[in-house]
């Protein structure tokens, strides 16, 4: 049988539950986005340059659907990634000021070794539920996991995208020519999607098992509602 | 007391409303003064484009040169996007090898006047490797020559007053630029590519180039060049024909 409980412990901050909400929506308009315009051109190149006639790095199992029809998805993707990215400033910021990265997604060192990750990744294995301390903070796969989304997948995102514009590219060639050229930009701002769309997938499937109705609740409210488990 | 304090709750959120909408609107106008608004700005995806044109033509040089290439970068397929237009002017200067082709320059300029292909050419020309993308995903890289439309422009004597220059091609794809893109050094009016003559899928007679912008910008099959101070009374108003069938008028991305 399960219940909850009120815990005046680990609960989600207004900036966070704020930024967290405006990610999701404008994470969707980007990826709906982002899909749209992809299926005007699902094919993959490395270098410069590519188009249909050259070597292509992965030709994707999709149609070329919507060839010369993909605007509303650039004018959509544009306005998601600003929305995406002045949220993403005010939540970085905040979690650097109040040191919420510090205090509850920076793992602790003995946290990192060999032997507690795996501890970690077996009991995830074996589906263990959290004890009721352990699910009251991160635990260190959550804690790297979602350091790489803001700190790594993001910015690379962000990168990846302004290393496509042929005007930002003209005052900082350097952000294109590192990665190789403009369609590899376009590759791994792809492939980095989709780890983008994978860690959603996780994260959802572990809202679910968690408890989707206290977790989404706790995201919105802020109370850290715990399941506990009764014998 | 509680009747006081709501009375002066609405006030105070009165007086801000009103300060945040006159402030908005002051930056609007600001905005609109030093050119950061792009035509088609209204609407929900305007916010975005707005923000995006803004931003760049605030923080980035306007001289900013695109990256150039060797010639051994050359792409060896070159795609073409659309058919050339069916116009019958268009198929009969095609016919007799644009001999009878005038490149119009018209609108706010000293001296309105017009330029045969032999013109063009016997005017100093550029000579750029450049990249190019379709808003789809492709690219290439190709050599391009032509004149720089700056030297057009000064030719023509543009007025103080112009804010966009217009370009009208055979078909229906016009588009506009801003000063900045307009007068950039690497924006060209094209007649050869590849160290050849500009083929005629790609433009011929003369086709623009504007390196910093996708390749939808770069208006293929030129006709006529209006330097203008508004673009509202062309086409649907929205600075060229692109936003017309959805895409940004703005390509700098």
């Amino acid at each position: 049988m399960l219940e909850f409980r009120l815990t005046p412990g680990m609960q989600h901050s207004a900036v966070v539950r704020v930024t967290h909400w405006i990610t999701a929506i404008s994470f969707l308009g980007l990826l709906v986005s982002g899909i749209a315009i992809l299926l005007a051109h699902p094919r993959l190149y490395w270098g410069e340059t590519g188009a249909v006639g050259t070597d292509s790095l992965i030709d994707l199992p999709l149609p070329f659907v919507l060839t010369g029809q993909s605007g509303w998805g650039r004018y959509l993707h544009f306005l998601s990634a600003w929305v995406s990215l002045l949220t993403g400033l005010v939540y970085v910021f905040s979690g650097v000021l109040t040191e919420h990265f510090r205090k509850n997604l920076l793992p602790a060192k003995v946290d990192l070794s060999l032997r507690s990750v795996a501890c970690v990744i077996s009991n995830h294995l074996r589906l263990g539920r959290p004890t009721e301390d352990e699910s009251l903070e991160y635990n260190v796969l959550q804690r790297l996991t979602y350091l790489s989304v803001v700190f790594l997948l993001f910015p690379l995102m962000i990168w990846t995208g302004l290393a496509m514009s042929p005007a930002i590219t003209s005052v900082v060639p350097i952000i294109v020519t590192l990665l190789g050229g403009q369609q590899s930009a376009r590759t791994i701002h792809f492939f980095v999607a989709v780890a983008l769309v994978m860690f959603l997938v996780v994260h959802v499937a572990m809202i679910c098992l968690a408890g989707f109705r206290s977790r989404i609740g706790a995201m919105i409210t802020g109370n850290a509602a715990v399941r506990r488990e009764h014998a | 007391m509680s009747d006081e304090l709501t009375r002066r709750k609405l006030i105070i959120s009165g007086l801000a409303a009103a300060a945040g909408v006159s402030g908005l609107a002051v930056a609007r106008r600001l905005a609109d003064r030093y050119a950061l608004i792009p035509p088609d700005s209204d609407g929900i995806y305007g916010i975005g484009e707005t923000l995006t044109y803004a931003s760049q033509r605030l923080l980035m040089s306007y001289h900013s040169l695109a990256r150039e290439f060797d010639r051994s970068q050359i792409s060896k397929v070159i795609p073409v996007n659309g058919p050339p237009p069916d116009n019958d002017t268009y198929q009969r200067l095609r016919a007799g090898d644009f001999q009878d082709w005038r490149l119009i320059v018209d609108g706010l300029v000293a001296r309105p006047s017009s330029f045969s292909l032999a013109d063009l050419k016997q005017f100093p020309s550029r000579t750029q490797i450049t990249h190019q993308a379709c808003e789809e995903g492709w690219s290439f890289i190709a050599e391009w020559t032509g004149v720089p439309l700056s030297y057009i422009l000064n030719l023509a004597g543009m007025s103080q007053r112009a804010k966009y220059v217009v370009f009208f091609p055979f078909d229906q794809f016009w588009d506009s630029l801003d000063m900045p893109d307009a007068w950039h050094p690497q924006t060209l009016l094209v007649y050869g590519m590849n160290g050849e003559d500009l083929p005629t899928p790609h433009g011929a007679p003369v086709r623009l180039r504007v390196a910093r912008q996708l390749g939808y910008k770069s208006v293929k099959y030129l006709a006529r060049i209006t330097v203008t101070d508004t673009l509202k009374n062309i086409g649907e108003g929205l600075g060229s024909y692109s936003p017309e069938i959805g895409y940004s008028w703005y390509a700098g991305i």
